[in-house]
């Protein structure tokens, strides 16, 4: 109890706030370096998992990589990488794309694959090319799956990117790893309540984004507020079954 | 510069007015590894401007045989022609576009708005969004809905409101010929009585070349010029126009799938009060002949 009191002092300290390793610089760090790995991981696997979703080839792949990178301990990759690549920011952004890369292989691959193929069939039927159906259909219908891959990514990412002050002076695993070497507890709890929160507030705003994407789906509200407001209420099929 | 090649495109997609439409099956097969043929040797010619009705319960390759025109499904030998064109020389994107497709479960794009999809494949040959979706809300009054409608989505929709907009989406791109895949099939009985008799009215109007499947006979007889009754493994049984398959049924089969000796189709005639009454096999009087 009183420990977290000290790290709720430790918080208080207008010094802590200010300079280059103050709670907002690293924080900003924190963020760019979570940024960077997911966009990263996005950028590698998501055409991959859209792929694997359409042709619904590959599947198999799929389920191999994210298992094999997900029993990865990132710890023990970040050591490998920081002996290979030295001190420095590469080698943690590495270890964090590795970490990155399963849920968003596995929220694009899910999401389109989980498209009712007779929407994707009648897009087809209908004269879109394999093209069209990918970007007007496939992907849009999958975004709160995608969503949810990136999501769960930057979740595992902001709580892990404090190891990126293993081999360099940057994000708020600083605090962590400082208070150790000093047992400055109260740094250290400080440090980690600040990363939960950060966790805590990423999450809030994915899943409310996670949520638009798919009330977007079946009806944007206002629209349909709007537009039709005059209109006598017509139920919905499927309150009706 | 842009709109000049955008019209060109609109007349390659499009068929010009004034040609024929005509749809030729040409000996089709489709096997699917492990089964039995699905369609063997099928042979129709589906005249200009007409309305043919293939009909046959689940097994009839009669759905298989639809997604040939459209290369949905690539025939195992044989040949689909339109105009005489094998449909394998066409590019398939612009072949389904130059042709209306309406599915049985709507099929319609659950992300869009009801105009948005009617619209969709006019956008898709690049007319202006604006322009296409003015097009699209006529279409809507055109198929007896609400053009307010237009601005829901697909699952604000009942299920007969759905398969009107599928119609719509069919029709936005003007095609000549119009393929429906058990569109009535999914809603009920009073909701499809509606939606035939829309079909028939359009078709009055618009004279496409139709080619339509269904398990239902009675669907078959009233909306077909031509019924086509398809044994398993897209065999005709019998090919004519309603009065011709239920006047002389070839076999015991088509008698039997029309429903030929059901007591609802025998009918007679009886006097009563110096009026002749049609009644059925049952004795039901089913209207009065008119004088």
């Amino acid at each position: 109890m009183n420990l977290f009191l000290d790290a709720l002092a430790w918080l208080a300290d207008p010094a802590h706030w200010t300079g280059p390793g103050g709670v907002p610089t690293r924080v900003l760090q924190h963020l760019a370096i979570t940024f960077a790995a997911v966009t990263a991981a996005a950028v590698l696997a998501f055409p991959a998992g859209v792929l694997i979703g359409h042709t619904r080839k590959g599947a198999g792949l799929v389920g191999a990589i994210a298992g094999a990178a997900r029993a990865i301990p990132t710890l023990g990759l970040l050591t490998l990488l920081g002996l290979a690549l030295g001190i420095g920011l590469g080698a943690p952004l590495l270890a964090l794309i590795v970490l990155a890369v399963p849920s968003v292989l596995a929220g694009a691959y899910a999401g389109v694959q989980n498209v009712d193929p007779e929407v994707t069939g009648a897009a087809r039927a209908i004269g879109m090319s394999p093209r069209q159906v990918v970007f007007q259909v496939e992907i849009p219908l999958a975004a709160p799956v995608i969503i949810g891959g990136l999501r769960a990514a930057v979740l595992q990412v902001v709580a892990t990117a404090t190891l990126a002050a293993y081999t360099a002076d940057f994000g708020l695993g600083r605090y962590l790893f400082s208070g150790l070497k000093s047992r400055d507890y109260a740094e250290m709890l400080a440090g980690a309540l600040l990363v939960a929160a950060l966790a805590l507030l990423l999450e809030l705003l994915l899943a409310a984004a996670q949520r638009i994407a798919a009330q977007r789906i079946t009806a944007p509200a206002e629209d349909t507020a709007e537009d039709t407001a005059d209109l006598p209420e017509i139920p919905r099929e499927k309150e009706r079954v | 510069m842009r709109f000049g090649s955008l019209y060109r495109l609109t007349v390659t997609v499009l068929p010009m007015s004034g040609e024929v439409a005509v749809i030729e099956f040409e000996s089709v097969s489709k096997t699917y590894p492990g089964h039995a043929a699905a369609v063997a040797e099928f042979s129709l010619v589906v005249p200009s401007h007409r309305s043919v009705v293939l009909v046959g319960s689940s097994g009839s390759g009669k759905s298989t045989l639809l997604r040939t025109v459209n290369r949905m499904v690539e025939p195992t030998s044989g040949r689909v022609l339109i105009d005489g064109e094998d449909v394998r020389e066409r590019d398939p994107v612009a072949l389904r576009r130059s042709i209306g497709y309406v599915l049985q479960h709507g099929g319609l794009l659950p992300h869009r708005s009801v105009l948005d999809n009617i619209a969709t494949v006019p956008v898709l040959n690049g007319i202006a969004k604006r322009e296409a979706r003015t097009a699209a809300s006529e279409l809507l009054e055109r198929v007896g809905l609400d053009p307010k409608l237009g601005r829901r989505y697909p699952g604000q929709l009942s299920g007969g409101q759905q398969q009107r907009v599928g119609v719509a989406r069919a029709l936005a791109a003007d095609p000549e010929i119009l393929l429906m895949d058990e569109p009535f099939g999914a809603v009920d009985p009073i909701m499809r009585r509606d939606l035939q008799e829309e079909l028939l009215r359009l078709q009055a109007e618009l004279h496409k070349t139709i080619l339509f499947v269904t398990h239902d006979v009675d669907e078959a007889f009233l909306l077909g010029d031509e019924v086509v009754v398809l044994r398993e493994g897209g065999v005709i049984a019998q090919r004519g126009t309603p009065a011709e398959i239920l006047g002389a049924p070839a076999d015991d089969f088509v008698r039997d799938f029309v429903g030929a000796d059901r007591a609802e189709r025998e009918l007679s005639i009886m006097d009563i009060d110096g009026r002749a009454v049609a009644v059925d096999g049952s004795g039901r009087p089913v209207g009065v002949l008119a004088p």
